[in-house]
């Protein structure tokens, strides 16, 4: 049982290996192109074309048109319920993070691995990734707050009202929530997605070691693994869009707690 | 006892507190659920900050999670 643990390698599929240029090196870093960027260049390509196809702008929009309103439109309708008018300067930043964020969680389950030798790599299931976008969304969030309000941007810590003796207890607990906020951003997703992959992994493994079995028990794993399989992967379709949501939703709040104060 | 067995006890006693979280998204997506049922008009209304609730309560669990793998595959020994 022991040698069997050890050939279940659920963290084999978040590797990140050269493509091209495995002898590149700048200042003894190696720059060579991995899979991981290979991915990204995917996740823009899908992008740019689902974005051409729906800017041809007909009076009657076709299906592909209304595809991609509903979506600019879904980012603008959260960006005025959350922030307000003085928000609309962010929508294409917050379009732009939603959508590679949604694309990137999508493409990450796509069955690629049904031709040998190849498998999806999920761009957002690695904390570098995640933690440089919300690293840019809480860099946008303080220059955006000490531009807009100088000094007065600490009077966020600071609630309306609050007596002094409460102020010195209360600055600092909200002082360290607001510097949590890019670990937090970043983490959740990195977590969401790459527990999410290992679930399935281990799923997917128990589905070939069941056929290997060679007993009379091992089909009926490697059936129940299947239908486990086929759950987890609509439920991690659903996580993924969630995630993008969340992560978007999240930005759009801690933009309005820069812009409008409180 | 041994480090190699400490850190999987340990990794699964915080295995605990992602399960503790799991109990928390549900109540956040069953409170939801409950008002939406005697109130269905409002219930988009409030569809923002049920998401944002169920990220609060999920980012807890993941913090668990981290907890975990940290024990089981950071700590040198």
């Amino acid at each position: 049982m022991a040698a069997e643990a050890s050939a279940i390698d659920p963290m084999a599929q978040f590797h990140i290996d050269p493509v091209i240029g495995s002898g590149w090196s700048v200042f003894g870093h190696n720059i060579a192109f991995t899979n991981s960027a290979a991915f990204m260049v995917i996740v823009l390509a899908v992008l740019w074309v689902f974005m051409l196809g729906g800017m041809r702008r007909q009076l009657v929009p076709g299906r592909w048109q209304v595809a991609v309103e509903s979506m600019t439109s879904f980012v603008a309708n959260m960006i005025d319920a959350n922030i307000g008018p003085k928000g609309k300067h962010f929508t294409p930043y917050v379009f732009s993070l939603f959508m590679f964020i949604l694309l990137a969680n999508f493409i990450g389950l796509f069955p690629l691995a049904i031709i040998p030798g190849l498998h999806a790599f999920t761009v957002t299931s690695h904390i570098t990734v995640t933690g440089v976008l919300a690293v840019m969304s809480f860099s946008i969030v303080l220059i955006v707050g000490f531009a807009k309000h100088g000094i007065k941007f600490f009077s966020l810590f600071a609630p309306h009202g609050t007596p002094w003796y409460l102020l010195i207890l209360i600055f600092p607990i909200e002082l360290v929530s607001f510097l949590v906020r890019p670990f937090s951003l970043g983490l959740r997703l990195f977590v969401a997605m790459t527990a999410g992959h290992i679930l399935l992994d281990v799923f997917a493994s128990f589905i070939i070691q069941g056929l290997n079995a060679h007993n009379a028990i091992g089909p009926v794993v490697s059936i129940l693994s299947f239908a486990m399989v086929i759950a987890v992967s609509a439920l991690e379709l659903l996580i993924a869009a969630i995630q993008a949501y969340v992560f978007a939703l999240l930005t759009s709040l801690y933009l309005n707690d820069a812009i409008n104060l409180h | 006892m041994d480090l190699a067995s400490a850190k999987f006890i340990g990794a699964g006693l915080a295995a605990i507190g992602v399960g503790l979280a799991a109990l928390g998204v549900g109540n956040v997506f069953g409170s939801f659920l409950e008002g939406a049922l005697r109130n269905p008009g409002a219930a988009d209304g409030q569809q923002g900050r049920l998401f944002i609730g169920f990220a609060a309560a999920e980012l807890l669990g993941l913090i668990a999670f981290v907890v975990a793998i940290l024990i089981l595959f950071v700590v040198k020994g």
